[in-house]
């Protein structure tokens, strides 16, 4: 591949044992620049992932075994108390109760959606450009920006919602501040964010599937759906994996609209487990519940990319 | 068969619907913040065809806080961030396709983790190095934590590695340096995946919120996004004109850049995503 290959070509012939030696030292210095090149190369990326990346995962599972600062007095080691008193802390385990709700409805339906847009975007309808510029927008807004704009959709009363619902004749509703919406409305908002991103990586792998296949059942008489179902389906399974991954990880890690439209309440029923860290850390400035919190995440995501080890080895097969 | 011709007719036809209903629905948010915007507040619920056009909402918008000066911060982080990320990934990326050093299955393995443990979710850990650092409430510690991403070190090694080793023994041969090598022979290769990262880092930037949230509190240095949710949550009385109007402004100039160069925005998301 690169010199060092080159220089470990022995050439054959009488004079292989003199020129084997010459090569050798050769060879040594040529290894020596490589390691050391690759390290420099490597080396401020290194510094900067190490100081913001690994450091503070470590810092934070140690933190979490200690008291949090007050004042003149120093964090002192408690071992599993912060442990102990998460597991007894009713909104934690209402936190990752409704994250999990959260993911469990955001994903299937993001990613059907993005599968049907991929569809009706690949096909040749009228009006599939637009159709992809709308599908594709709320990818490159902010989601802080357009939290703002469906905090209105939901206003009750005068809210967008409410005033299509009014025509049916559905009384207003607080859909924000009920307990049993709240959660609702912002997977809805989810779902609007992220479908139209996945739609795209559907798209690619739709364009490489061969138009003979689909041709050929047509010829056969196949409908389009058992056609989807049989043939377009599993063909797109290693997108589904990957796309599955990121939404998982969006679905723990994004939690913006939640500041805008909700804050966590009514009665923390939209708290999920990133934004009670930020409350926690940030608001009531507990830091060392807030690392004993995060540890729960950090396993959820550690959990999360041996999964993708697994799916890693299974694409392989697939190209 | 006639039957079955019907159904499928049917079905195209309940496709083609559906599509274009949830275009409608997709689009609805923008739509609407655009018609608040440029009507007077009084209109901001009411929809009718005769309603009065205006531009006040963005002067009074403008005005009511320091847009002008979080632009700047957005564009000075974005661009910082950007320019770090390219320069340390293309270092990285380039170690790891070509040379085979001592411990590099591990170190990308390590490299790899952030894929997973994003900066995103370490808020409180970050927070303290910042503090311990003396930098709280800069532009450089809003941008710090991302500055290495592993997604751009992934990115561009996949694409060096698909760089034929001819090419790099030829340089090679000549006397060039490794560094020559790379920036000669690599990076001009790599271009169509820089201009892909490139887009998908600004958009990612311009538009994150909670740890810039966590790590700013003043005016020097908060970007749009902040700026836009502390106005937007102000106590000046809840006017959705106003509000409508400063979230396309601040979303503006990179919805305008998506809308000119489209298929180039969605490759780009494209090409990043599938590795």
């Amino acid at each position: 591949m690169s010199i060092e290959d080159d220089l470990l070509r022995e050439p054959s012939g009488g004079h292989a044992v003199a020129v084997a030696f010459r090569r050798s030292n050769v060879v040594m210095g040529a290894r020596w620049a490589t390691h050391v090149n690759g390290w420099l190369l490597l080396l401020p990326a290194a510094v900067l992932l190490v100081t913001f990346t690994h450091y503070p995962a470590v810092a934070t599972f140690i933190g979490s075994f200690f008291s949090t600062p007050k004042g003149a007095r120093p964090a002192v080691f408690v071992g599993l108390d912060n442990y102990q008193a998460m597991i007894e802390d009713p909104i934690f385990w209402q936190a990752l109760h409704n994250n999990i709700i959260y993911a469990v409805s955001t994903i299937p339906l993001t990613i059907m959606l993005a599968l049907f847009m991929a569809v009706a975007v690949n096909a040749k309808l009228v009006g599939r450009s637009f159709m992809r510029l709308a599908f594709f927008t709320p990818t490159v807004l902010p989601m802080i920006a357009v939290a703002n704009i469906w905090l209105f959709f939901y206003s009750p009363g005068y809210g967008l919602v409410d005033q299509v619902f009014n025509l049916f004749g559905v009384p207003a509703h607080n859909w924000l501040g009920d307990e049993h919406t709240a959660l609702a409305c912002l997977i809805v908002v989810a779902v609007w964010k992220d479908a139209g991103f996945f739609m795209i990586f559907y798209l690619a792998a739709l364009q490489q599937i061969s138009p003979n296949l689909s041709e050929a059942a047509a010829l056969e008489g196949t409908s389009r759906w058992y056609f989807f179902r049989r043939v377009t389906f599993p063909l797109l399974m290693p997108t589904t994996l990957f796309v599955l991954i990121n939404a998982i990880i969006n679905s723990f890690r994004l939690v913006d609209h939640i500041v805008v439209m909700t804050r966590g309440g009514p009665n923390n029923t939209t708290a999920l487990l990133l934004y009670y860290i930020y409350e926690v850390g940030f608001k009531f400035w507990d830091t060392a519940f807030a690392a004993t919190l995060t540890v729960v995440l950090l396993v959820l995501l550690a959990a999360m990319a041996l999964g993708q080890f697994i799916f890693l080895d299974r694409r392989i097969h697939y190209q | 068969m006639n039957a079955h011709l019907q159904t499928s007719r049917m079905s195209a036809v309940l496709e083609r619907t559906g599509a274009w209903l949830l275009a409608f629905l997709w689009i609805l948010p923008l739509a609407y913040a655009l018609w608040a915007a440029i009507h007077p507040s009084a209109y901001s619920a009411h929809f009718t065809l005769n309603a009065p056009l205006t531009l006040e909402n963005f002067v009074k918008a403008w005005n009511a806080a320091p847009f002008s000066r979080y632009f700047l911060n957005t564009f000075m982080l974005v661009t910082m961030i950007l320019a770090a990320q390219l320069v340390l990934c293309t270092f990285a990326a380039y170690a790891f396709a070509r040379f085979k050093f001592y411990g590099r299955e591990l170190a990308f393995v390590l490299v790899l983790l952030q894929l997973m443990i994003m900066p995103d979710v370490l808020i409180v850990e970050n927070y303290r190095t910042m503090t311990a650092a003396g930098i709280v409430d800069t532009i450089p510690a809003i941008g710090l934590p991302y500055m290495a991403s592993a997604f751009g070190i992934f990115l561009l090694r996949q694409t060096f590695k698909t760089v034929p080793s001819e090419l790099d023994e030829a340089a090679r041969v000549e006397g060039a340096s490794p560094l020559q090598v790379l920036l000669k022979v690599y990076v001009p290769l790599a271009k169509p995946i820089y201009v892909a990262y490139g887009l998908v880092s600004i958009s990612y930037h311009w538009n994150n919120f909670l740890w810039p949230l966590i790590i700013t509190n003043s005016v020097s240095t908060r970007p749009l996004t902040v700026g836009l949710q502390i106005f937007a949550s102000s106590d000046q009385g809840i006017d959705w004109s106003l509000i409508a109007a400063a979230t396309l402004m601040t979303s503006a100039p990179l919805l305008t850049a998506f809308l000119l160069f489209q298929r180039q925005f969605v490759q780009s998301f494209m090409r990043a995503g599938i590795r």
